[in-house]
């Protein structure tokens, strides 16, 4: 009897521990990369793909087959979050390239997780704008290819407030007839990015006292806001039950889609430049066919079809270039040119500083 | 274990019953708790997961004013919402229960109904509910009632409505199944004796509901303490709970140990409260 129970008992041990212990295997740092063999059949090739719900042409599968024969499969994924976890959780979590914003391919890369690109399997990299080759968080674009940038503004409904904003502070310190109508993103980086510019910070400050300044400004911003919402605040001022929110430029759009009086700016204190990436990881079996995607989305005609699609803006200069003027005028920020778009500051890792961040959101949306 | 003794072949017979039972708890409880103390001792990596040294760094971080702040919270709203569940429960309930057997069937089954459709679904239809252009204030202003909408979404108490409306069904189902129980003559043997209805229902019937009570309570509790979507759907992203910790913690700190400091204190609260559950329903049913 004794015996049975301490067996079981000692068993129950030995697999915590296991498991305990696979929890905590470290990731290795070297970064990998090797030349991609070009005579790879890349059509036996399947690639698992995971990008952001709706920022895809809905046909996307069916084109890559027909254009370079390798069958993908697409999943989505709601934000930035969701993917680091898949990516992070396991040495191979099967996906072979994933769509992310640019700070967090670095944060991939420092950890080991990207394959470095041959770039010799990328040719198309050529039709990038060249400064796009200069953006911080990758220069050189040895691990990952742009996809989509943008900044971040106020979103807004022309017809619905009584003057044009201009600033973060419309946003921070508002009017009191807006009092109520206002939303800011919730996810923490762009939660700080206001208070940050209209302080004259960094947004990529580490600095304890800007931080503590930045605090006291958004716990003061809380009562004015009708909420944090970072997905569906476009609806919110379709209804009209915001009339003024923090925004990135391509989710503007899809308010003006439904209402022309819903407007988009970048205020005086200066924004962010963000860019959304592929990346291959280092733990795909697929790595040719991977190339030969990311340079088929990087084609010019291919790239501006994405532009068209997702109403977000492509640093694809070869496409850029084909895009209809008619976009331009329904949805102004679709004409951004790169100089004014790099005057947005890039947003970058912070490492094991991140935390700083997350706790600044957490003393602000719970106070 | 087979108390006093007992043959050694129906003591073997005991384990090999309770084994099932323990794989799951060994597998789904055991293992999972371990591993969320063991993680809270040690240090972040800088890329998500965990690595050396170990320390106790977190539990003194976990203490800061603003964390201690989201734990009362989460305890008070999760407490207001079991309290709200169990006032529209126990007469649902009670109501039910008097009902004949058909019947009794058809509500029971209304209930559940609409536990078929996703949780999110339902969370969605009360911002359509809710918010200042959606149809209560619409309503609410055509007949002239106001002339401002009333702010209903967004707030705590939106948060506290959401997850009621959720976790009702399990208020409701252990308090009837208690008193389905319950033999009907007793009431009637109260009424008969002179009681008026609000002592019968004092004295006769809560005291017989009361493990369903109890336990609907911990049932309606423990899913709100840890609910992290709806204080961010319907709560706006203002109101914050101890959920929203763990994940913020885990998906977007990458600080897996802090996570699961905040995860492990989840745990601690509900240890102590179904102990307290199980102390309180263990007196009531030897006074019963």
């Amino acid at each position: 009897m004794a015996t049975v129970r301490n067996f079981k008992f000692s068993a129950a041990v030995v697999a915590a521990a296991a498991l305990l212990l696979s929890a905590c295997g470290g990731s290795s740092d070297s970064a990998s990369s090797a030349a991609v063999d070009p005579d790879v059949d890349i059509t036996t090739q399947k690639l698992v793909i995971s990008n952001w719900a709706g920022y895809y042409p809905e046909d996307l599968a069916a084109k890559v087959k027909e254009a370079i024969g390798v069958d993908i499969t697409i999943t989505n994924h709601a934000n930035n979050e969701e993917i680091m976890g898949k990516l992070t959780a396991s040495d191979d979590s099967g996906i072979d390239i994933a769509f992310v914003s640019g700070q967090y391919a670095q944060a991939l890369a420092s950890g080991g997780k990207l394959f470095n690109f041959d770039k010799a399997a990328i040719p198309n990299l050529a039709n990038l704008y060249p400064e796009v080759a200069d953006l911080a968080y990758d220069q050189g674009n040895n691990y990952s290819a742009p996809y989509a940038w943008g900044t971040t503004g106020i979103c807004y409904r022309s017809d619905l407030v009584d003057f044009t904003p201009d600033s973060w502070n419309d946003l921070l310190n508002p009017k009191d007839s807006i009092k109520g109508k206002t939303t800011m993103l919730a996810t923490e980086r762009w939660l700080a990015l206001p208070a940050m510019k209209l302080l004259g910070y960094s947004m990529n400050t580490t600095n304890a006292d800007e931080i503590a300044k930045a605090k006291a400004q958004l716990v003061k911003t809380k009562p004015t806001l009708l909420a944090y919402d970072d997905t569906a605040y476009y609806t919110k001022l379709i209804s009209g039950e915001a009339v003024l929110s923090e925004s990135w430029d391509g989710w503007c759009n899809y308010g003006t889609a439904e209402n022309p009086a819903i407007k988009f700016v970048i205020p005086k204190e200066g924004s962010d430049l963000w860019a959304d990436t592929m990346v291959i990881l280092s733990s795909s079996k697929n790595k040719e066919a991977a190339h030969a995607f990311i340079n088929y989305i990087l084609q010019a005609d291919v790239h501006a079809w994405v532009a068209n699609n997702i109403l977000y803006k492509v640093p694809n200069k070869a496409a850029t270039e084909t895009l209809d003027p008619a976009l331009v005028t329904s949805y102004p920020n679709m004409g951004l040119t790169p100089a004014e778009l790099l005057k947005g500051e890039v947003v970058l890792d912070l490492g094991t500083d991140s935390k700083l961040y997350t706790d600044l959101a957490t003393a602000v949306t719970s106070s | 274990m087979v108390k006093n003794g007992g043959s050694k072949t129906s003591r073997h017979l005991g384990w090999a019953w309770a084994s099932p039972g323990l794989v799951f708890l060994t597998l789904f409880a055991a293992i999972p708790v371990l591993s969320m103390l063991f993680m809270s001792v040690l240090t972040a990596g800088r890329f998500g997961g965990v690595t050396t040294p170990i320390n106790f760094n977190n539990f003194a971080r976990a203490t800061d004013p603003v964390f201690v702040q989201v734990i009362i919270n989460s305890l008070l709203i999760a407490g207001a919402t079991a309290f709200l569940s169990l006032l529209i429960g126990f007469p649902t309930a009670l109501f039910i229960s008097r009902l004949s057997r058909k019947w009794q069937v058809i509500m029971i089954v209304a209930i559940i109904l609409p536990y078929w459709t996703n949780f999110l679904v339902r969370t969605y239809a009360w911002l359509v509910l809710l918010n200042n252009e959606g149809i209560i204030n619409k309503f609410l202003r055509n007949i002239g009632l106001i002339d401002k909408p009333i702010e209903m979404l967004y707030t705590p108490a939106a948060v506290i409505v959401g997850m009621t409306y959720l976790y009702l069904p399990l208020m409701i189902l252990p308090i009837y199944a208690a008193l389905e129980k319950v033999d009907k003559n007793l009431t009637e043997a109260a009424f008969d004796l002179g009681s008026s209805a609000w002592k019968s229902l004092r004295t006769v019937s809560i005291p017989l509901a009361m493990p369903g009570i109890l336990i609907g309570f911990i049932f309606v509790f423990v899913p709100s303490l840890g609910n992290f979507v709806v204080p961010e759907l319907l709560g706006g992203g203002k109101t914050v709970m101890i959920g929203n910790l763990v994940r913020d913690q885990f998906l977007k700190a990458r600080d897996w140990p802090f996570g699961a400091t905040f995860a492990l204190i989840l745990a601690l609260i509900l240890i102590v409260l179904i102990s307290i559950q199980s102390y309180v329903s263990k007196r009531v049913n030897v006074n019963a």
